[in-house]
């Protein structure tokens, strides 16, 4: 018989306890592989929706940048609007590859939500926007037929929820303007899906904004310098330049101060759940005290002991470490709904990925953590005595 | 076989130094099977552990098949005190001390994981010598106190040990189980096998050859 399967043995002495342990470990490696996961989650579906967005460069109306970040994924109300003419100025610059202007308008529905909501519909030019958005693909539809202002093209996401066709009229809420859907694109895993595109001139008559236009997207050519863009871009009067590189960046620190805040919640649960097993098998040492020196005066070494020991502890660990992983993967789409719930902006796509790299990683550190953990009462128990034990049993 | 020579050992309660063994020389030779009795607190346990290497003495010097073991205040390391129970000691206890966990068969075979002497036994062998073969895959909780102490012996017994110390083999056993492990004993002993034992159970030790009784530390007499 080895070692090992002594140590084993003796953790199925108090199945019950053992069995918490491993829980206390697996909830804690759970929590750990699913942050880590949405750590790396996160930042891919937020740069696969900047990607997406077709453009590198978003011109707006001077004023916040992180209102024109918000406005750019996710729209919103009290908006900056700024000249269309600017559009011809910047046109002329030689860095310039493609460029589309856009009109977003919010308009309150009373019957969004529990509480009315803001419907956000962006005006598009239909003859340049569709060139920078080449990766859409149509469900039903095509873009603008161009006979009427009145048309609507509905995300996927957007068509789901109000359940359209193509060929369905929807009103504008608070307004006697209907619109025509004229195509419903296929899910495309960004912001597209829940946006309501129509002409920019119905926005820009409908609702007394001639000439006026929110933003201007930018897709620079290949060797451009984006520096030296933005730069040029910046002379331009009251103008705002919003590079998608910075937007993620300043998105990712945010999301990363609420990173830090939770990895320290989930490392001090999985320090609690060291102490855990610290404390079980310390519990453990002492309930066999005196068969640990009885074992010892059988010959065992302290080695031994230390050995059985340390492999009861690494062995908890282990498994609970496997358990997390096991529930993090089977219950990722959970995780992922629960942290949509709690972040302000969630971009589209999975949230959480765990791959085989980052399961290893995670059981790895707490596979160390548990041989760390094992060390003390280890060490404890090999430092029994025999005699102190025998002594034990007369006393 | 084994030769104790004055052993001392002192203990300190408080300010005040007791002998718990006090001054005893014995000798004990190949084969034989020698008793010690006594009242509580007069040093048989103390001197048991002392000649079983459980525990140094504060004085004496202890020699085991011509090999001087403890020699004049000179404390063994408890490694160096494990390789000599290896090499020479079986025990068995007045509890037992089976592995819960472990059938008979895993719970006689315990030592050798952990040391394997030249010579071991194996455990079908005797677990038929004691009479258990047919508890080989019972779990200890599954026996009676005679089998457990069966057991026990079989596991002191596996790794071939010179001498076999018994600490009140039959403390936890009615007289009919005492009478039978009494007997396991005698068998042993008569197959060459040296056993120091200690016992308060007259009936048992008339098994023994040699009975040593002691008082407050010190051998009174002789059986």
């Amino acid at each position: 018989m080895k070692i090992y399967q002594i140590a084993y043995k003796n953790l199925l002495r108090k199945k019950t306890r053992t069995l918490l342990t491993i829980l206390g470990i697996s909830l804690s490696a759970w929590v750990l592989v699913s942050l880590l996961g949405f750590n790396k989650g996160y930042e891919k579906a937020l740069s696969r929706d900047i990607d997406q967005l077709g453009f590198q460069v978003l011109l707006t109306a001077k004023g916040c940048p992180y209102e024109a970040a918000t406005l750019m994924l996710k729209g919103g109300t009290g908006l900056k609007y700024m000249d269309e003419s600017i559009l011809n100025q910047v046109e002329k610059y030689s860095d310039v590859k493609k460029l589309t202007a856009m009109i977003m308008h919010g308009v309150f529905d009373p019957n969004k939500g529990e509480a009315g909501g803001i419907t956000a519909y962006l005006g598009i030019d239909p003859k340049t926007y569709p060139n920078l958005k080449q990766y859409v693909k149509f469900r039903q539809g095509t873009w603008f037929t161009g006979a009427t202002l009145n048309e609507a093209v509905m995300g996927f996401e957007a068509a789901e929820l109000e359940q359209r066709e193509v060929g369905d009229h929807i009103l504008v809420p608070g307004t006697q303007l209907e619109l025509k859907v004229v195509g419903i694109l296929k899910r495309t895993g960004s912001q597209d899906d829940g946006t309501i595109f129509v002409p920019k001139q119905f926005i820009q008559q409908n609702f007394n904004l001639q000439g006026k236009i929110t933003g201007i997207g930018i897709q620079v050519k290949q060797n451009a310098n984006l520096t030296s863009f933005e730069d040029q871009l910046y002379k331009l009067p009251d103008v705002q330049v919003v590079s998608l590189t910075q937007v993620k960046e300043t998105i990712m620190n945010l999301v990363a101060t609420a990173r830090v805040l939770v990895l320290s919640i989930a490392i001090i649960a999985v320090l609690i759940a060291m102490l855990g097993v610290v404390n079980t098998i310390l519990m453990s040492v002492f309930e066999r005290f005196q068969e640990i020196g009885i074992l010892k005066s059988m010959g065992a070494m302290p080695i031994d002991i230390f050995k059985m020991i340390w492999f009861e502890t690494v062995f908890l660990c282990g498994v609970g470490g496997i358990i997390g992983n096991l529930l993090a993967l089977g219950l990722s789409i959970v995780t992922d709904i629960l942290i949509r719930q709690i972040l302000p902006y969630s971009p589209s796509g999975r949230l959480v990925i765990i791959d085989g790299a980052l399961a290893l990683t995670t059981l790895l550190t707490i596979v160390g953590i548990g041989v760390i953990s094992g060390l003390y009462p280890a060490w404890k128990a090999a430092s029994i005595r025999p005699l102190e034990s025998i002594r034990s049993e007369g006393a | 076989m084994l030769k104790a020579q004055n052993i001392i050992k002192t203990y300190t309660r408080g300010i005040e130094a007791v002998n718990a063994v006090n001054d005893i020389s014995v000798s004990i030779d190949q084969g034989e099977f020698v008793t010690f009795m006594g009242p509580s607190g007069s040093g048989k346990t103390t001197l048991i552990n002392i000649l079983g290497c459980l525990d140094n003495p504060t004085k004496g010097n202890l020699t085991i098949a011509r090999q001087p073991v403890f020699s004049e205040a000179k404390p063994l390391s408890e490694r160096r005190l494990t390789q000599i129970r290896r090499e020479h000691f079986g025990y068995i206890f007045q509890r037992f001390y089976l592995i819960p966990t472990l059938n008979v068969e895993e719970n006689i075979m315990l030592p050798l994981t952990f040391y394997r002497k030249s010579g071991a036994g194996d455990a079908l062998t005797l677990m038929k010598q004691l009479g258990i073969e047919n508890r080989a895959h019972h779990l200890p909780g599954q026996l009676s106190g005679g089998e457990m102490q069966r057991v026990a012996i079989a596991r002191a017994l596996i790794n071939d040990p010179s001498i076999l110390l018994a600490d009140e083999p039959t403390g936890n056993l009615d007289s009919h189980r005492s009478n039978e492990i009494g007997e396991i004993l005698l068998g042993l002993n008569k197959k060459g096998l040296t056993i120091i034992m200690v016992t308060h159970n007259h009936e048992l030790a008339k098994v023994g050859g040699r009975t040593l009784h002691l008082r407050d530390g010190k051998l009174v007499s002789v059986g």
